[in-house]
């Protein structure tokens, strides 16, 4: 196990950012710590890489207690939001910069950074200034930086957070594929959950200082343990008092099913057209106020228009929260 | 044409105000710097090079000039050394009392360098200063000597290295120096490779500012130096020594060497600082 965190609490001032936190990552995976904002998430990967010190509670990176150890000390690869590239010196000096720290022959420094600038497509850019790069390019040459030290993990705090959404889709994809090929065990730091969802292996989702889940995507998703893990990887509604995701209920025209819990009858109070979608806002007879997502055909298909009366019913194999809540 | 260039260029449209602005403030910069120090030029050279020629033959006035050099540079060096960790102090370390330190460092720009004098007169005064006769019986002399000098020039210009360099601590943020922690890097490396190429123009400029307010310095220097010809009589007392008796074309030489050495200073900075650089 790669990195392995128990009971670590911090808190700035009265705020508790942390909270007795237990927490194993394996190695060689990609791991998202997903979460809202002002949750922990940062906090908790900045006390790995020894940014932050926790007020109670241990860090072991592969097996060694790395607690008392300073940042330089525990060979922590970090990549900042905000790239904290070191603007006096040219790209391939940015990334050099762990290796002659660490009094490394010259030729393979060289070799080792014309080799790190190509992973990154940067090769063409290496005497220019972080100043003259874009921000997904400072954020390739930040991490290539991160790497050149062969760290045991890297880190990446909100790594494309500063970027424009189709730099940043573009970056996702290309960390996806690096980590395949660089095999780091690596965890990033996010509050968008469809980058969680489609990079990660595995997801921690953090809220109030407190682990909320730990799993795969996909369980997650069809798992979510409890209504906050729910709502934040995507978007949820109330059916029958439960609650459920809006693309997971069927619409009827005509009264259906054998087991009458199950369907709620009411009638379509507002239609919106975004793109494909086609959302619902149904009145239940039961005075709930339900949401419901339809693709176009679909609704062009059942006739369904404001004031139309339908009756509603879970899919099966919907979304529904797994566990009982911990009490 | 020349003139929808210019308002296209800078954006701002011309008005009968802006030229009445740009007269108020040239004219102020005219009568208040620019005629007063051109006449001690003009003055310096009514005879030609005589003047000048006079008083760098004159030994005395050759000794206070290189006392002046000499203290002038000490006192730089400690407020660039003092300065420069007092600003990472300031900036990067949270203490009880910060604020109380950071008001203080303002001190020396408020209080009047005689006032300055006469307090280091109290403390280190060979007769009745409070630490004084200590100093002097284990043969350590401070007023009327190089020391007190030194001394009183490094109080008055203390804060302009401190001043200079805080600001751009703040702005460049910890970033820079997390990131090249985790990449290995010790304390003094990451001073040495980061924080301080960073700050690197501030400091020049707190140095020439400090060296120029050093150079310049009289009031404090006056009190704590004795002004023994020959040997604690600075330049700027030289000045108004020869000033008072009569001797207005050494006077008016001494003042234009001084003050050529520090106009000198901040042009050749201003020309070598690199064009800010924005992100």
């Amino acid at each position: 196990m790669s990195i392995e965190i128990s009971g670590v609490s911090k808190s700035f001032g009265d705020f508790d950012a942390l909270r007795d936190v237990d927490l194993t990552i394996p190695s060689g995976g990609l791991t998202a710590l997903l979460g809202p904002s002002g949750g922990g998430k940062s906090t908790l990967l900045r006390i790995i890489a020894g940014l932050e010190t926790a007020d109670a509670g241990r860090v072991l990176i592969e097996g060694r207690d790395a607690t008392e150890l300073p940042a330089q000390k525990r060979n922590v690869g970090f990549v900042f939001q905000h790239y904290a590239a070191f603007k006096h010196m040219t790209v391939a000096k940015n990334v050099a910069f762990g290796l002659e720290i660490r009094k490394r022959p010259k030729d393979e420094i060289r070799r080792k950074v014309a080799e790190l600038l190509e992973l990154v497509h940067l090769d063409q850019f290496a005497h220019r200034l972080p100043a003259q790069l874009s921000g997904g390019q400072r954020q390739r040459m930040a991490l290539a930086r991160a790497l050149a030290i062969e760290p045991s993990v890297l880190l990446l705090d909100e790594p494309f957070g500063a970027l424009d959404a189709k730099v940043r889709k573009e970056l996702r994809d290309w960390l996806r594929r690096l980590h395949d090929e660089v095999h780091v065990t690596t965890v990033f730091v996010t509050h968008d959950q469809e980058e969680a969802l489609e990079v990660a292996d595995e997801i921690v989702v953090i809220n109030q200082g407190r682990i909320e889940q730990v799993g795969t995507p996909d369980q997650l998703y069809d798992a979510p343990a409890n209504d906050f893990v729910m709502g934040f990887l995507g978007d949820v509604t109330r059916l029958g008092g439960r609650p459920i995701r809006p693309h997971d209920i069927e619409v009827h025209t005509t009264p259906v099913g054998e087991d009458p819990a199950e369907v709620h009858a009411g009638e379509v109070a507002r239609l919106t057209r975004v793109g494909f979608e086609v959302r619902l806002l149904v009145l239940t007879v039961e005075g709930e106020e339900t949401q419901v997502v339809l693709t176009r055909a679909e609704a062009r298909a059942a006739g369904i228009d404001v004031g139309s009366r339908v009756w509603l019913r879970p899919h099966r194999g919907a979304t529904t929260v797994s566990a009982v809540r911990a009490v | 044409m020349a003139e929808t260039r210019t308002v296209a260029r800078t954006g701002v449209r011309r008005t009968p105000t802006t030229y009445v602005l740009r007269f108020v403030v040239a004219a102020y910069l005219f009568l208040l710097v620019a005629w007063p120090v051109s006449l001690v030029v003009v003055h310096t050279f009514e005879d030609g090079f005589t003047s000048l020629e006079g008083i760098l033959s004159d030994p005395d006035v050759v000794t206070a000039l290189w006392l002046t050099v000499r203290v002038a540079v000490i006192a730089v060096v400690i407020n660039t050394v003092f300065g420069v960790g007092m600003s990472l102090l300031l900036v990067r370390q949270e203490f009880p009392g910060k604020r109380l330190l950071s008001a203080l460092i303002d001190l020396p720009l408020s209080v009047s360098p005689i006032v300055v004098g006469l307090a280091l007169v109290l403390v280190y005064g060979g007769r009745n200063g409070w630490l004084g006769p200590t100093l002097e019986s284990a043969g350590f002399r401070v007023i009327f000597s190089t020391p007190g000098i030194v001394m009183a020039t490094a109080f008055v210009a203390l804060p302009l290295v401190i001043r200079e360099v805080v600001p751009v601590l703040h702005e460049i943020g910890t970033e820079q120096e997390q990131a090249a922690r985790s990449l290995g890097a010790s304390s003094a490396q990451t001073f040495r490779r980061i924080t301080l190429p960073a700050i690197k123009w501030a400091v020049v400029y707190g140095v020439v500012l400090s060296l120029a307010r050093s150079l310049g310095e009289f009031g404090a220097v006056k009190v704590v130096s004795g002004n023994v010809l020959g040997q604690t009589r600075t330049a700027t007392l030289v000045v108004e020594e020869k000033y008072l008796n009569f001797d207005q074309q050494g006077a008016y030489a001494t003042a234009f060497l001084l003050a050529m050495v520090s106009v000198a200073c901040i042009v050749i900075v201003a020309i070598i600082r690199p064009k800010e650089e924005r992100r």
